[in-house]
């Protein structure tokens, strides 16, 4: 037998308490997604506890993003079952929200921060709804809650990188949703923003949502998850941070690209 | 021709030129805000193709009925004809874009030279054909409301109101999808639909519009508008229902002179019409415009040297800096010499004091209101409460005498 399959196996023979699929706020079954003929993300399975906060943590390239997507459906699953709150997510969508990675958008669109916060709404609003007092009310809200209410009427443009990042933080509250699917929020963010997100984060945890982010600051996920899902095209691992999050399951997920240096300075629990 | 013009405006030349200047208006409002959302989308120019793409169905569908015996003229026939072919047009750049190397921009550029070839060949066969009788297909090229039929102007009448409404209805999901597509699609909108129903609105659009502004020049009418629109507002439905404005009025203003001398291609008067409205709003809107942009530039230099000017004065020394000896004097705030007033001595106390209130804002308030606001310019007062000033004056103790 390959290593691999004896790896495989070995993880099987393991008993982990998994959750009802109707508990899970989100199932992952041997998802596998492809662009073109090559694998970005290979058979993972993945579920993520209720009102958990979960990193997944992998290195550059590891298919972090991928998996997001695809379980979002913005990219096509080759194979493989997605469930959220034990439905296919299609039939779930009003209780998810994204942030994505830096939002790949034009910031000369015309539009002002209120507007991309009342996006939002968009469900609720449908299509000819009109946008009234109380759903300004709730954008302003739920741009407070980032420390962002005094920019309201800003062109989207003019905001710092960690502005942005925190006015499409409030875009995904202002969904009012059961489960936060967030890309890297901390990326290139300076110190007042990484707070203001993390606070938000765990507030929401408080408020019994289920918040998944991509991490890639290895430093903070003790400090700021309770779960951790380690993958590099295959999942290596899951769990609690405690328990996973561990120097042995690291050098597996970095390979050679972590030094043993760089893990001892994590500081992290013996397994 | 200037009567005539007035009269044509004014609804006063007949009912029939009356009929065409409010189906052209209602065209260039359709155009006009169908048009944003593809701007905004970053698709403008794919509307060129699928323009250009119409000319081998106008031709083909002549052919099919005079063949049939009927009019080759029939609008409704010819604007069928022209829709079928520009939807394969759109097809075609769709399905290479997606399936081979070439990007989108390659992928127009090979269906618009193509089609429009094509459609010049099936022309000149039509016209050795029917020698001595008038096609009149030229005049889907550049657009004239000579010869307009009363039924000609109750259809574009009619496409032009279907496409307001098409927009007005679905401007929100449109919002979405050109601002963040994947978060449309996160937000239960099917984003290729909705591409295509955008795309479809100026199919209708290019069609509706072929007779009166004709196929080469409707791409203007779909993106002049929201251009100057842009300018204008920070908003998209302002940039919609701007653009729709003054789409409908370079319509009816092109419609009605184009009436008034009949010798006039419509199309490029109402893209003429367009432009003017652009470089009048390029040149004066408030927040995007030239005047705007300089002025502003002035002002924000005015205060760089007046503040520069005050934090020299009160390190003692003698302005020497043309802008700056300028800007202070007309405050009185030096003397003709260079050397501070009374005035500018109180003034340039204040500037140095404010440079310390902020220093130490900087420590006392770490958050990112504060930090963040400090450039040099910006009045400690406008940032920080009366309190909160007196508090870090109190913290600061007596302020240093000047020279
Ligand atoms: N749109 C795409 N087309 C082709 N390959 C892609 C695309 N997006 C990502 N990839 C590839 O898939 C792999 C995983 O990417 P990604 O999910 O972005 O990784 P991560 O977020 O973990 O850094 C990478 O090798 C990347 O180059
Ligand atoms: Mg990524």
């Amino acid at each position: 037998m390959s290593e691999v399959a004896l790896e495989l196996a070995s993880n099987e023979g393991k008993a982990v308490a998994k959750p009802l699929p109707a508990d899970s706020p989100l199932l992952i079954q041997e998802l596998t997604v492809a662009y073109g003929e090559k694998p970005a993300v290979f058979s993972v399975d993945a579920s993520i506890q209720p009102q958990s906060m979960t990193a997944i943590v992998g290195p550059n390239g590891a298919g972090k993003s991928t998996l997001l997507k695809a379980v979002l459906g913005i990219v096509p699953r080759l194979s493989g079952k997605v469930l959220v709150f034990g439905e296919p997510i299609e039939n779930v969508m009003q209780r998810v929200a994204y942030v994505p990675q830096r939002a790949s958008v034009d910031w000369d669109f015309p539009t002002r921060v209120i507007d991309v916060v009342l996006m939002g709404l968009y469900r609720e609003l449908g299509l000819l709804r009109l946008v009234r007092r109380a759903h300004r009310e709730r954008a302003l809200a739920c741009l407070d809650r980032v420390g962002m209410a005094d920019f309201a009427d800003r062109q989207i443009g003019q905001l710092s990188g960690g502005q942005q990042q925190r006015v499409f933080l409030a875009r995904a509250l202002a969904q009012n949703a059961d489960l936060y699917l967030l890309d890297e929020p901390f990326a290139g963010v300076d110190a007042a923003t990484e707070r203001a997100i993390i606070d938000v984060l765990k507030a929401l945890r408080g408020e019994k949502r289920t918040v998944v982010c991509v991490h890639h600051d290895l430093a903070t996920v003790s400090d700021y998850f309770s779960n951790v899902l380690l993958i590099n095209i295959r999942k290596i691992a899951e769990g609690p941070v405690a328990t996973t999050f561990t120097a042995e399951n690291l050098q597996k997920t970095y390979g050679g690209r972590l030094a043993t240096a760089h893990i001892d300075q994590l500081k992290l629990p013996v397994a | 021709m200037l009567n005539a013009f007035l009269e044509a405006l004014l609804f006063q030349a007949g009912y029939n030129t009356a009929l065409v200047a409010i189906g052209a208006a209602l065209l260039g409002i359709a155009a006009g805000g169908g048009g944003s959302f593809l701007f905004l989308r970053k698709r403008a120019l794919v509307s060129d193709a699928v323009a250009h793409a119409t000319l081998p169905g106008i031709g083909l569908a002549f052919m099919i009925m005079v063949a049939l015996g009927g009019d080759g003229r029939n609008l409704p026939g010819l604007l069928l004809g022209s829709a079928l072919s520009a939807m394969l047009g759109l097809i075609a750049v769709e399905w290479i874009t997606r399936n081979t190397r070439l990007a989108e921009d390659a992928a127009i550029g090979a269906v618009l030279s193509v089609f429009f070839g094509f459609g010049v060949v099936l022309l000149t066969i039509i016209q050795t054909m029917t020698r001595g009788y008038q096609a009149g297909l030229e005049s889907f090229l550049l657009g004239s409301t000579a010869g307009m039929l009363y039924q000609d102007a109750v259809v574009i009448a009619i496409g032009g109101s279907l496409a307001v409404a098409f927009v007005l209805l679905l401007r929100r999901p449109m919002t979405l999808v050109s601002f963040d597509a994947e978060f449309a699609a996160t937000s239960g909108i099917n984003v290729a639909r909705m591409d295509l129903v955008m795309m479809g609105l100026v199919m209708a659009v290019t069609v509706i519009g072929l007779k009166l502004v004709g196929l080469i020049l409707i791409v203007a009418m779909l993106i002049i508008p929201p251009v100057t629109a842009r300018l204008w507002s920070e908003r998209t439905e302002h940039v919609v229902f701007i653009a729709g404005g003054l789409g409908g009025l370079a319509g009816y203003l092109g419609a009605a002179f184009s009436a008034s001398a009949p010798d006039l291609p419509t199309g490029p008067i109402i893209v003429l019409i367009s432009f003017t409205l652009f470089a009048i709003s390029l040149l004066l809107a408030p927040g995007r415009g030239v005047l705007a942009a300089f002025l502003r530039h002035k002002r924000f230099q005015i205060r760089v040297h007046r503040r520069q000017g005050l934090l020299a004065l009160a390190r003692g020394e003698v302005i020497l800096e043309p802008l700056t000896r300028r800007v202070l004097r007309r405050e009185r705030l030096i003397r003709r010499d260079g050397v501070a007033t009374e005035k500018g001595r109180a003034a340039a106390a204040k500037a140095v004091r404010d440079e310390s209130r902020w220093a130490l804002a900087r420590q006392l308030y770490q958050d990112e209101t504060v930090y963040s606001r400090y450039d040099g310019l910006t009045p400690i007062e406008t940032v920080l409460t009366r309190d909160e000033i007196a508090d870090i004056d109190r913290r600061l103790g007596p302020p240093a005498p000047v020279m």
